[in-house]
């Protein structure tokens, strides 16, 4: 377990058998109006489908706001979406009634950002990591002890010292571990990481980071990997799907997402990205990408990222872009991919883009 | 970066016998800074926090200098001291804070300075931005009348002068739609935008010295690209000096000059950007590099790993305090490492730099890094993260 791993050689054949199908999912959020003004729907996710694969790890990047997190819940049915299919292990989950959704859940499971807020402050760590073992009527009292060391363990905290004690009596990076513990307990096949090492510094979070990637190659976990940081998002994933404002501007392959992005978006992000060169030392200065995100209650017509394109046409807000695959397992939602040289874009009639519109809303 | 050589040797272990003199006489000379002088001078700050009998040595012996006009970044992890050590310049500690050190600033010492001086000096000559602009600004009042305050706190206007003055403010930190603005409630506006108000705000007193502390990290990457080219071009049209405090060393090594690694409550590595990243000599800051999720890392790669966690400020490490932690420790470690400017212009505090002949690199292993006898021990951050902001 603790023997130093060499990197498996050359790419991995990417695996095949669908874990979690999700197609055309849209959550919406009625909203009252404050101060006069009229009320709405905030379109958190709207028509996004995707799949995971057994044993791979499923990025998703997007700004706040984006729906990264509405995504997740409408995965586990927290609650239900509006509309779309979600198929877990073969079943459907959406036509599930309550309690056989707990027996579907159970090979499902959430690691969320807070590491305090999300672990009830009066409990030891034992009996936080035994909950879902009782919860599930697992084993009786002794093996489940026996299950708690082990998880313990394997998440590299020595039951001795901490078993028995309390959240405030451990650091962040730690409660992330036993959070990651309760999570993996009942043997899950998914789990849903929704900024799990977000609040984290950037030793704990390496730590962490190389404790999901163990877990995953030794448990044969599966991965929903959620967070706002592209490169956080790269470092974990085999693909990635990119959101903005409720929908997927572009899925595929993490390392083609990098080397290759299709979308503008995409590319943005990448751009305004400070980075470090490892070899030269030298920075990467960002680049900004201009405009405010809009608002999910009244999102552009067309493109929804055509206010702050900069290769925005007509077309773009006359006709919503659908997700197409550009290159093999990548997909992207726009008229004018970057595969698309600059060139051989259509002419710009004047005004037909405008930068930075004023039309936002705080969100989020 | 420095006009001479002298070294700022950081006194060994703290003083933890009795309670130090806080409110030393202050020295109230105003000899204003000549050209290639510091602007900034940090001398052997500590700031010592009393919290239930209990005592948390916050700042351990912080020293360094800036010059006029320029952007430098101090980095640290959550806890290291950055917030507490640059809220004791602008003189925004708690009453339970106790204060040594010198901080000059254009040759006049802050620390002991009346309450009326440095409220004089808030939002004057130096001037501050926060994490968090929806708590930084008032929820019940319009922009317009948050920024006029500011304004009417630093000019004589009347009321027409004052609410160009502020419109114009807006204008300079490029808030769109001004105007309109002027007659909304911050929570119409996003996170970019507060900020753009409360940078605005900062401006009201024309500062010579802004301090940034994690203004951008609670905001998206593109957003965060905007507001620091708003601070590098304010800071050229306004030749104000920035000091942008973060965690993240990407963003330092983009937009900083300069930068000072803070570990402990310490500065352990301080060098004009350039120099710090092409020769990276303390192993904590070797680790903080290696530790980010690079884009041009493999998916699946493991990263470097360093054991344990940031040291319980109530609680120090003898000697020094990566020690626990650090791969090239060795039992010289014990006794603490002086700040000394070892290269042209390259701070640093170790015995063992990076390059050296006992320098280990850290390994990369797939293995968990176990929590350490040293993490039993402490749990500080668990509380630092709340007390950080
Ligand atoms: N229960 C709700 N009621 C109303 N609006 C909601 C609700 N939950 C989410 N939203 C809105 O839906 C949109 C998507 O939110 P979501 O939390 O999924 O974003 P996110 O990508 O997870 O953002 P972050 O990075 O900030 O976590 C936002 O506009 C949000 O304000
Ligand atoms: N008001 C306070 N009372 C007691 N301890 C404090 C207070 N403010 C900060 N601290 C402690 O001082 C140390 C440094 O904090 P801070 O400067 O906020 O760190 P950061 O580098 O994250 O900005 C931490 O251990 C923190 O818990
Ligand atoms: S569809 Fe048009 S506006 Fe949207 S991303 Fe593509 S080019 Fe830009
Ligand atoms: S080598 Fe010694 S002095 Fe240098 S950082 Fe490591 S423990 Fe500290
Ligand atoms: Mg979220
Ligand atoms: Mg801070």
């Amino acid at each position: 377990m603790t023997a130093p791993q060499q990197q498996p050689q050359g790419r991995p054949v990417p695996p095949k058998t669908t874990l979690l199908r999700a197609r055309n999912l849209v959550q919406e959020f009625p909203v009252r109006g404050a101060g006069g003004v009229k009320g709405g729907v905030v379109h958190a996710v709207s028509n996004v489908s995707f799949d995971v694969y057994a044993g791979e790890t499923l990025g998703v990047v997007g700004e706040t706001g984006s729906g990264k997190s509405t995504l997740a819940r409408s995965v586990i049915q927290a609650p239900r979406p509006r509309s779309g299919e979600v198929e877990f292990q073969g079943t459907d989950l959406m036509k599930l009634r309550r309690r056989d959704l707990k027996q579907a859940r159970r090979q499902m499971q959430m690691v969320y950002q807070d590491p305090f807020g999300s672990l009830n402050p009066r409990w030891r760590i034992s009996e936080l990591v035994e909950e879902p073992l009782v919860g599930y009527g697992e084993g009786n009292a002794s093996t489940r002890k026996r299950r708690v060391d082990e998880l313990l363990d394997l998440v590299g905290l020595d039951p001795s010292q901490y078993a028995r004690r309390r959240p405030h009596e451990i650091s962040g990076g730690q409660c992330q571990r036993v959070a990651i513990a309760r999570a993996i307990a009942l043997d899950p096949a998914l789990v849903i990481c929704d900024e799990a090492v977000s609040s984290l510094d950037v030793l704990i979070q390496a730590q962490v980071l190389n404790l999901f990637e163990k877990l995953r190659r030794d448990l044969n976990l599966s991965y929903l990997f959620i967070a706002h940081d592209l490169a956080l998002v790269k470092q974990v994933s085999d693909r990635v799907a990119v959101m903005y404002l409720g929908q997927l501007a572009e899925i595929g392959p993490a390392e083609g997402i990098y080397r290759q992005p299709l979308h503008p978006y995409t590319s943005a992000l990448l751009d305004s990205i400070p980075r470090i060169d490892p070899a030269t030392g030298r920075a990467n200065k960002p680049v900004s990408l201009p405009g405010e995100p809009p608002s999910p209650v009244d999102p552009p017509s067309g493109c929804r990222f055509r206010t702050r394109c900069p290769r925005a046409q007509l077309k773009c807000a006359e006709e919503e872009p659908q997700l197409v695959e550009l290159l093999p397992g990548h997909q992207a939602a726009c008229h004018f991919p970057l595969t698309v040289p600059e060139s051989e874009l259509p002419p710009r009639p004047a005004g037909a883009t405008q930068a930075a519109p004023d039309a936002s809303v705080a969100v989020g | 970066m420095r006009a001479d050589r002298t070294t700022y040797a950081t006194g060994d272990a703290y003083v933890s016998t009795g309670m130090i003199d806080s409110r030393a006489p202050a020295e109230a000379h105003r000899t204003p800074a000549a050209p290639g002088e510091p602007l900034l001078t940090v001398e052997d700050l500590r700031v010592q926090f009393t919290r239930g009998g209990r005592r948390i040595n916050a700042v351990n012996g912080l020293s360094y200098e800036m010059v006029p006009g320029k952007l430098m970044a101090i980095i640290g992890e959550s806890g290291s001291g950055k917030s507490v050590s640059s809220r004791a310049l602008m003189g925004l500690l708690p009453g339970t804070a106790t204060i040594t050190g010198s901080i000059r600033f254009d040759g006049r010492e802050l620390i002991g300075l009346d309450e009326k001086e440095l409220r004089k000096l808030r939002g004057g000559d130096i001037a501050m931005v926060f994490q968090d602009p929806a708590r930084s600004l008032n929820p019940t009042m319009k922009i317009g009348a948050q920024i006029s305050e500011a304004v009417r706190a630093h000019a004589d206007l009347d009321k027409k002068g004052v609410q160009a003055r502020a419109v114009e403010l807006l204008r300079l930190v490029r808030l769109p739609a001004p105007e309109r603005r002027f007659h909304e409630y911050p929570h119409q506006l996003s996170g970019g935008m507060r900020q753009r108000v409360m940078i605005a705000i900062a401006l009201a007193g024309e500062p010579r010295l802004l301090i940034a502390d994690e203004a951008t990290t609670a905001l998206d990457v593109t957003t965060q690209a905007q507001i620091m080219e708003l601070l590098v071009e304010l800071r050229e049209r306004l030749g104000m000096a920035v000091i942008m405090i973060s965690h993240d060393l990407g963003l330092a090594a983009s937009y900083a000059e300069d930068v000072v690694v803070m570990y402990a409550g310490r500065a352990v590595e301080h060098a004009p950007v350039r120099t710090l990243f092409s020769n990276v000599r303390m192993p904590y800051t070797r680790a903080l590099l290696g530790a980010i999720p690079a884009l041009e890392r493999e998916p699946h790669s493991m990263l470097p790993v360093t054991p344990g966690q940031p040291p319980d400020m109530s609680a120090l490490p003898q000697g020094c305090p990566f020690r626990p932690r650090c791969p090239n420790a060795t039992d010289k470690c014990l006794e603490h490492p002086p700040f000394l400017e070892h290269e042209p212009d390259h701070w640093y505090a170790c015995w063992h730099p990076a390059g050296t002949e006992l320098d280990t690199a850290p390994e990369v292993t797939a293995a968990v890094a176990p929590a350490t006898a040293a993490e039993a021990a402490h749990h500080s951050t668990a509380h630092d993260q709340g007390a950080a902001q």
